[in-house]
C-alpha cells in the first residue's frame, strides 16, 4: 500500500462493500484507478460481479493509516487480563442469571 | 483458474549467512508459520518466502489474463445467446481474478508495471496450458470441465497459504470457479446427448487435445521438483503435484463415463490395489518445450498482450491527465 502518483501507474485503492444494508462495509481487496469515480465504477466491476453488495466505498490506499505490526503485543496484549470486560466473569444466583 | 505448479523464476540459493537478529526473525517466523497462523504483508519474512511468493502470485495472475485469449476468440462465435452470455462472463471473471492476484503480489513490494513488463519481455512465465490453440466450439467446453477443472484442484489448498492476501483472493477466486467447471460440462453433455455424430466426434477431438495438457497443469513429478519441499515447509503449498494430478486423474475418469467420451490413455485403468487410476507416462519434454516458449501459441498469446497493452498506453496516459486536471481544478476553487 505505497503505490502514489510517482511514475505512471494509476493510484492505489483499497475498495470496501456493504453486503447488504444494515451491515458494516468490509475491506475486500484493492485495485488501481485514475480518478475517485473510475475507483467505484472498477470496483462495481472487479468485486460485485454477483450482487455481493449493495454499496461501495474506495480510499486511496496511501490515505490508510495502520498501526504497525511490530506494535501487536504492545497495542493488543494489555486487554488479555482484563476479563472483568466481559459480562461472563459475572456469576450470578440463578434466578437472576439472565441479567 | 489457473496456477501450475512449477519452479521457472532464476534459481537463487538461499543465503545461508545471516545475522543473529536475522536467525532470532527468521526463528520467530518459522515458529509462526508451524503454530499455522498467517503471515500479512507488513510482517517480517525471510526474502526468499517473498521472493518464492512473489514469483508464484505474478505468475498466477499472468495465467488469468493471458488465459482470456483463447477462450475471448470464441465469444463471437459462440452458437447461442445462453453460450454466449456465460462465456462473457466467465472471460470477465477470469480478468477478475487476474486483478485480485496482482494486487496481493503487490503488497509483497512489487509494482503492476513491474510485473506486467516482466510478462511482456519474457522474464516471467503463465501457465503452459494457455499455449495450445481453440480449434472448435468444443474446445470451450473441454477447457471448462478439464482446465477449469485441474486449476481447481491445484487452487483450493491454496486457501490455506501462510501468506494471508494470497489466500484471501484464492478464497475469492474458487469461489467463483466452479462455475466455470460445471458450465463447460453442461456444453459438452448437450452435444454428447443431443449432438450430432459430427458433434460428437468434435467434442471427442477436444478432449483428445486437451487432456493430456490438463494433467501437465499440475507441474512436474514431486521428485523434479526441487523447490517444493521448501514452499511446503513455509506453508506456500499444501498437497504435492502426483497427490493433486491423481485426485483430478480418479475424478475426471469417472465423469468422462458420464460423458460417454474415451480419455486418450491406453493406460488408464482403475487400480483396486491402490484404490486409484492407474495411467500413462507423461511427455515432460513437449512441458518443457512449451514453458520454454516452443508451444504452438506461445508468440502469439504474448504479442497480443503485448499489442493490448501498447494500444491502451493513450487510455491510460489521458485517464492520469483528465484526474490531474481535475485536481488541480478543485484545489484553485
Amino acid at each position: 500500500m505505497t503505490t502514489t502518483d510517482a511514475g505512471n501507474e494509476w493510484p492505489l485503492w483499497e475498495v470496501f462493500v456493504r453486503s447488504r444494508s444494515g451491515l458494516d462495509h468490509k475491506h475486500c481487496g484493492s485495485l488501481h484507478a485514475a480518478d475517485p469515480q473510475m475507483a467505484i465504477q472498477l470496483a462495481r466491476d472487479v468485486y460485485t460481479r454477483r450482487q455481493e453488495g449493495v454499496s461501495v466505498w474506495v480510499v486511496r490506499s496511501d490515505q490508510i493509516v495502520a498501526s504497525d505490526p511490530g506494535d501487536k503485543g504492545m497495542y493488543f496484549d494489555p486487554m488479555e487480563d482484563k476479563v472483568y470486560r466481559h459480562p461472563t466473569f459475572y456469576k450470578l444466583p440463578d434466578e437472576v442469571d439472565h441479567m | 483458474m489457473y496456477t501450475q505448479a512449477m519452479d521457472t523464476g532464476p534459481k537463487e540459493e538461499r543465503k545461508t549467512v545471516r545475522s543473529v537478529e536475522e536467525a532470532e526473525l527468521e526463528r520467530r517466523f518459522d515458529a509462526r508459520i508451524d503454530a499455522g497462523d498467517f503471515i500479512e504483508a507488513k510482517d517480517w519474512m525471510p526474502e526468499h518466502y517473498r521472493k518464492t511468493l512473489l514469483r508464484q502470485i505474478s505468475q498466477h495472475a499472468h495465467s488469468e489474463i493471458v488465459g482470456m485469449l483463447p477462450e475471448g476468440n470464441w465469444i463471437t462465435r459462440a452458437p447461442t445467446l445462453k453460450r454466449k452470455a456465460i462465456l462473457l462472463a466467465k472471460v470477465q471473471d477470469e480478468g477478475g481474478h487476474g486483478l485480485y492476484l496482482y494486487a496481493a503480489a503487490e503488497t509483497l513490494g512489487t509494482s503492476r508495471d513491474q510485473m506486467i513488463d516482466a510478462l511482456h519481455s519474457g522474464k516471467a512465465k503463465y501457465s503452459s496450458i494457455f499455449n495450445y490453440p481453440t480449434l472448435t466450439w468444443a474446445d470451450i467446453g473441454t477447457i471448462g470441465w478439464l482446465v477449469d477443472g485441474a486449476a481447481i484442484m491445484n487452487q483450493v489448498p491454496i486457501c490455506r497459504c501462510s501468506y494471508a492476501p494470497y489466500a484471501r483472493a484464492m478464497i475469492r477466486v474458487c469461489r467463483e470457479e466452479s462455475f466455470h467447471q460445471r458450465q463447460g460440462f453442461d456444453s459438452l453433455l448437450v452435444m454428447m446427448r443431443d449432438g450430432t455424430a459430427a458433434q460428437k466426434a468434435m467434442v471427442q477431438d477436444a478432449v483428445n487435445r486437451w487432456w493430456w495438457p490438463s494433467i501437465m497443469m499440475f507441474g512436474p513429478p514431486d521428485d523434479q521438483s526441487p523447490n517444493s519441499a521448501q514452499s511446503m515447509r513455509w506453508g506456500i503449498k499444501r498437497v504435492s503435484n502426483d497427490e493433486l494430478r491423481q485426485k483430478f486423474i480418479d475424478a475426471t475418469a469417472e465423469q468422462a463415463k458420464v460423458l460417454g467420451v474415451t480419455l486418450p490413455d491406453p493406460l488408464l485403468k482403475w487400480n483396486p490395489e491402490r484404490g486409484h487410476y492407474d495411467f500413462g507416462p507423461i511427455d515432460w519434454p513437449e512441458f518443457w518445450r512449451v514453458v520454454g516458449g516452443d508451444g504452438p501459441c506461445n508468440r502469439e498469446r504474448l504479442a497480443k498482450r503485448v499489442q493490448a497493452w501498447d494500444d491502451g498506453a493513450w487510455v491510460r496516459e489521458a485517464a492520469l491527465a483528465h484526474a490531474r486536471k481535475h485536481r488541480t481544478e478543485q484545489e484553485a476553487a
